[in-house]
């Protein structure tokens, strides 16, 4: 019997990872994660996780220590935002590289020289090329979802890869909302145990992590991580819909909301998601046929998936709450341009993009207003007049 | 407390055929450390020259389970396995009693990875960490590092015309460790491996973070024949530039104090790195070295009598 609770998303995620009880986790303090900390903290200092809790001295070492705990047969979590995920970038391929499967809630937040404390992706886009699965989550209820299906994804055999779970900070982070928790051992049962097949204290089988790996045989590893974290796609599907038989909330790769006759659509990750389905249900209220393509699962990329729901409109508007300097628009817009071009170029869709949301700018009602009129514009013209804009930016 | 033919008889932890450099100390030294150790181990090792040598896979030298992460944080990963040890033993999933070594050069301790290592101390893991000390970054091709002795000629502070090598005396880390309050910390050499060997008994039968300094003289970077490694790590001691002292639950012991001190450049005189001190134009670098070492010596000296008094 799920039990509703009202809690922040860093208070959902605690309680998933208390209701995990992990063998390891490492802690190091920064904002927006560090709350999820301190209600884990509580849950460790009132004996409700038998957990050993790690209070490292930096992220570098937080990461660290994960490795070390899950190279040596223990179940590893840890959590982190912006610079701290940043400092532990060296190890966060390591972590990949080495095939561990350690999850960490990683609390959106600008990564940035003039320093800011607020929602944008820039930290997990940083992150993105290193090997860790990225699951986006829409809110609180998305975030204790995530955390609880990332372990079973990491953990599988055919995976074996670190799992990252975002929560768009503040915005997730510090709201409180409604959410649905399962009972303890619903949650205990779905994860099971971890029982890695070699781990450094099973010493009656010793073995080398990290060797130094060189020509040989480096590029053949290499081969091997690229089909994990292939694999991962249907093993994020079969998991998924495991979660939604328990939970009666189903997930996917991607959620297609009000796409069946769309002419239009947006696509987006993280907290905006919530907030383009309010702006649809305006819209379609005014019969306008748009949609929202949501997606979850940002690494691997569901390209498949991706090019099945858009080539259905005519125009798409793809929301980056990140840049990639250098390039066209920001890595989301990037990653679907590049899905439609996979499908032999056969497709009409006219894809733009908009940077929006820097450093916790609010994404207003108005602004997807704004996109989807865009967007109507270039449906009617056939035109695209412009392939970036910005979204709530002054000019 | 292991006579040599006990030690001699102990299966070794790291097999024959790594790659060491012919005359290499360090990998001696492990050998000493390693030995020493009796019951299950799992040992941890930043990047660095012993790494590199005794794990190019498919191979691997290491007959025990072993953790490469990276260079400065073998602390913090051996952390990590030692959490990962108390939580899997509270729950019945290991039976044995495993003891946790840590292995970093002194670039991998006393600079990159002293933030780590200083994390761990603080912590109280119970592991023993053990810090090579060659006194440069020498797989990378001999930089200085904070523990290169004062005027030494490396590649990024050579003694040239108007730079004489290293510019600072070295960082004293035994005593950064011993102020972290640990309960065992020692400075060891392989050309006394009883004492070494007593060294490492203990520091794995005592609860807590632990920690032992060998000083591990490297042919290529100090520039001495190959042939006397163990050499050139006695005369370190004999010169009392590297005291055998240690660090015990509050009391600090000296271990060895030398029938008749040697002048620091018997030690000096062997060592290419050192040449340039032994020219007459130089003679003020060798006596500021000099008069450094005196000083921390009869620091040392004074402090453990004052320890022994407390005792």
């Amino acid at each position: 019997m799920a039990q509703i609770v009202a809690l922040t998303g860093n208070e959902a995620v605690a309680e998933a990872m208390r209701q995990i009880n992990p063998d390891v986790v490492a802690a190091y303090p920064i904002t927006p994660q560090t709350e999820l900390m301190h209600k884990f903290a509580e849950f460790h200092a009132d004996g409700l996780v038998d957990t050993e809790l790690v209070l490292v001295e930096s992220e570098h070492s937080a990461m660290s220590a994960s490795v070390g705990a899950a190279a040596a047969g223990a179940r590893a979590m840890t959590a982190t935002s912006a610079n701290g995920l940043a400092l532990m970038w060296e190890i966060v391929y390591i972590a990949a590289s080495l095939r561990l499967p350690i999850v960490m809630a990683v609390v959106n937040r600008a990564l940035s020289g003039n320093i800011n404390i607020h929602c944008d992706h820039s930290d997990s886009m940083g992150c993105r090329d290193s090997g860790w699965i990225q699951l986006f989550s829409e809110n609180a209820q998305e975030a204790y979802d995530n955390t609880i299906m990332a372990v079973k994804i990491a953990e599988d055999r055919r995976v074996l890869l670190p799992v990252m779970v975002t929560l768009d900070g503040f915005i997730i982070s510090h709201t409180v909302e409604r959410l649905e928790i399962l009972e303890d051992q619903q949650v205990k049962d779905f994860v099971g145990e971890y029982r890695p097949e070699r781990y450094l204290l099973d010493v009656d089988h010793p073995f080398t992590v990290g060797p130094l790996d060189l020509q040989d045989y480096y590029f053949e590893h290499k081969r091997q991580e690229i089909e994990a974290e292939e694999n991962a796609l249907p093993v994020i599907e079969e998991v998924s819909r495991a979660y939604g038989t328990l939970s009666g909330r189903g997930y996917d790769l991607i959620e297609e909301y009000r796409m069946e006759d769309a002419e239009r659509a947006v696509v987006a990750m993280g907290s905006t998601c919530g907030t383009a389905k309010v702006v649809i249900d305006q819209l379609r209220e005014q019969g306008e046929a748009v949609g929202l393509v949501k997606v979850r699962c940002y690494r691997p990329f569901p390209y498949e998936r991706i090019i099945a729901a858009l080539t259905k409109v005519k125009a798409a508007a793809v929301l980056d709450r990140a840049v990639s300097f250098g390039a066209k628009g920001g890595p989301l817009y990037g990653d679907v341009r590049s899905a439609l071009f996979s499908n032999n170029g056969q497709h009409s869709v006219k894809v733009i993009d908009y940077i929006y949301g820097l450093g916790g700018r609010d994404l207003e009602e108005d602004h997807l207003h704004k996109a989807f009129a865009d967007l109507k514009r270039v449906v009617q013209t056939g035109r695209v007049e412009f392939e970036v804009g910005y979204l709530g930016l002054r000019e | 407390m292991a006579t040599i033919k006990e030690l001699a008889q102990r299966g070794d932890k790291l097999s024959p055929g790594h790659r060491a450099c012919a005359g290499c100390v360090p990998i001696i030294a492990f050998h000493q450390v390693l030995r020493s150790a009796q019951g299950h181990v799992v040992c941890g090792c930043a990047t660095g020259c012993m790494e590199v040598v005794t794990t190019i896979f498919p191979y691997t030298a290491w007959k025990v389970p072993f953790i490469h992460n990276a260079f400065e944080n073998v602390a913090a990963t051996i952390s990590g396995v030692e959490a990962a040890y108390r939580a899997l033993k509270r729950k019945g999933r290991v039976d044995k009693d495993i003891r946790f070594i840590a292995f970093g050069g002194d670039g991998g301790t006393y600079d990159i990875g002293l933030q780590s290592l200083s994390g761990a101390l603080e912590r109280g893991h119970n592991m023993l960490y053990v810090c090579y000390d060659n006194e440069a970054y020498m797989n990378t091709g001999i930089q200085r590092s904070s523990a290169t002795p004062f005027a030494a000629d490396t590649k990024t502070a050579p003694a040239g015309k108007v730079h004489k090598g290293k510019k600072q005396f070295p960082k004293n880390l035994t005593e950064i460790v011993i102020a972290h309050n640990v309960p065992y910390a020692a400075q060891a050499s392989v050309s006394h491996w009883k004492d070494l060997n007593r060294k490492v008994e203990r520091a794995l039968a005592v609860e807590g973070p632990t920690f032992i300094n060998v000083l591990a003289p490297c042919p290529p970077g100090w520039r001495f024949p190959q042939e006397l490694g163990i050499e050139m790590a006695r005369l370190a001691v004999e010169t009392c530039f590297w005291p055998l002292y240690e660090y015990d639950h509050g009391v600090r012991i000296l271990n060895y104090r030398p029938k008749e001190k040697l002048p620091l450049s018997e030690w000096t005189k062997h060592q290419g790195r050192f040449r340039h001190l032994h020219r007459a134009e130089n003679a003020h670098l060798l006596a500021a070295a000099q008069e450094e070492v005196d000083r921390r010596w009869e620091l040392l000296v004074r402090m453990c009598e004052q320890s022994a008094g407390q005792k």
